[in-house]
């Protein structure tokens, strides 16, 4: 009696605990198994969706050829129907000026739409360069992150859009994004930014900034096809993106960036 | 045995299900087509700017009509601008051909965007003219034919 019973405890132990890590096994297999599928399926897309037909996006700007003529903001507000007013910009030109005493002086005039006139006196200057800005269109987009009604993506292309019709208006990505590169439009009060002039690209046309900039300074290309401009001049140069340590994957790259660049 | 189920439960699960068919109906509707065709996104925003109308339309379509000028530019040194950089957006004149939808501008602040003396361009990469004491009281276009800078006109 004693026996059969100790038996038949030692028989439900063992079944249980065989049933238990029979159990504990599959459930650990399914969770790593589908946070595998998963994470992998995010970080794929993240960084680079799969449809290699499409071209994928990248920019490079020779900070050494830019004159800071302006043509490429203003270019942009026209073909964008970007509000006419100051601080309402997809792209803009900052001129950079060096001193001799170390300091910086950052000047953006009107965007630099209405030209550059020097400030500095020359025998101060240590070294000056204009440098100009747009939207990284970074793949792990920070402003595409904080968005709560998902109205930011990255299209299959690698170009940041916002969907007008889902954006509320929160403004939260036009604080995330670490390039300043975002704006609310006073009239249709949802975020607004760089498309890479996507409806020029979708008909074969160069970007406006691009189409007008007089010595070439600008450029984009399909980062995918290793014989494009883009490709080459990147692996002939130096380039740098901008606030690399935030890990934004920005696409656009600056050849002969100075430190003082933020 | 009979497994006794407490009356609470079937009521429960009919509440349940009502609420999901619900919401189920309700996020049809609710949801747009294109969602979720490339990523959590409404796909057909994709198109919304690709609708989007082009204002600068490249200088391959100014040179269907100028042929004249892209031989000329093809000569000097500004034979790398396009057309647009000085001209503006041309799609509205390359549609109309109308003078009145082009810009031609002709002021010496015009050509100083790019040609003023400032120490943050590279000497090699542009022309730096010191607007405050070259030929003051002329207009660039007058010297200079801006399609071919150098042939001085007389």
């Amino acid at each position: 009696m004693s026996q059969s019973a100790s038996t038949m405890g030692n028989e439900k132990v063992t079944s249980s605990r065989r049933k238990f890590l029979k159990t504990a096994a599959t459930l650990t297999a399914a969770t790593v198994g589908y946070s595998w599928l998963k994470s992998s399926q995010i970080l794929i897309f993240a960084a680079e969706p799969k449809d290699v037909t499409l071209p994928w996006y990248g920019i490079a700007i020779d900070i050494k050829k830019c004159i800071g003529c302006g043509s490429c903001a203003k270019a942009c507000k026209s073909e964008n129907d970007v509000p006419k007013e100051p601080f309402f910009f997809r792209t803009w030109v900052e001129q950079y000026t060096v001193k001799n005493d170390g300091s910086v002086d950052i000047v953006s005039p009107n965007g630099g739409i209405d030209g550059f006139v020097q400030r500095v006196p020359d025998e101060e200057i240590f070294k000056s360069f204009f440098v100009p800005k747009m939207c990284n269109h970074c793949a792990k987009s920070p402003c595409e992150q904080v968005c709560p009604v998902g109205a930011t993506f990255l299209s299959p292309e690698g170009v940041v859009l916002v969907d007008e019709k889902y954006c509320i208006g929160c403004r939260y990505c036009v604080q995330a994004c670490p390039y300043g590169c975002r704006f609310i439009h006073p009239v249709k009060k949802v975020a607004n930014k760089c498309t890479l002039c996507y409806h020029r690209l979708k008909k074969n046309l160069a970007p406006a900034c691009m189409e007008v900039c007089p010595t070439g300074a600008r450029m984009y290309g399909n980062l995918r096809d290793k014989n494009s401009d883009l490709v080459k001049f990147l692996k002939e140069h130096t380039t740098h993106v901008l606030r690399a340590n935030l890990n934004t994957g920005a696409k656009l790259y600056y050849n002969e960036l100075s430190s003082e660049v933020r | 045995m009979k497994l006794y189920i407490p009356p609470q439960i079937p009521r429960l699960a009919i509440a349940f299900a009502v609420f999901i068919s619900l919401f189920l109906v309700l996020r049809h509707f609710l949801v747009p087509d294109t969602f979720g065709k490339y990523g959590p996104y409404r796909a057909a925003a994709l198109d919304d700017y690709a609708k989007l109308e082009v204002h600068y339309s490249g200088q391959q379509a100014c040179f269907a009509c100028h042929q004249d000028i892209e031989d000329l530019k093809k000569t000097d040194v500004h034979s790398e601008i396009h057309c647009e950089t000085c001209h503006g957006p041309g799609q509205k004149h390359a549609l109309s051909s109308l003078p009145a939808d082009i810009l031609k501008p002709t002021d010496r602040e015009f050509c100083g965007k790019c040609h003023i003396l400032n120490a943050a361009k590279q000497k090699d990469a542009i022309n730096q003219i010191d607007l405050t004491k070259h030929n003051i009281d002329k207009n660039c276009i007058e010297c200079h034919n801006p399609h071919q800078p150098w042939e001085m006109k007389k």
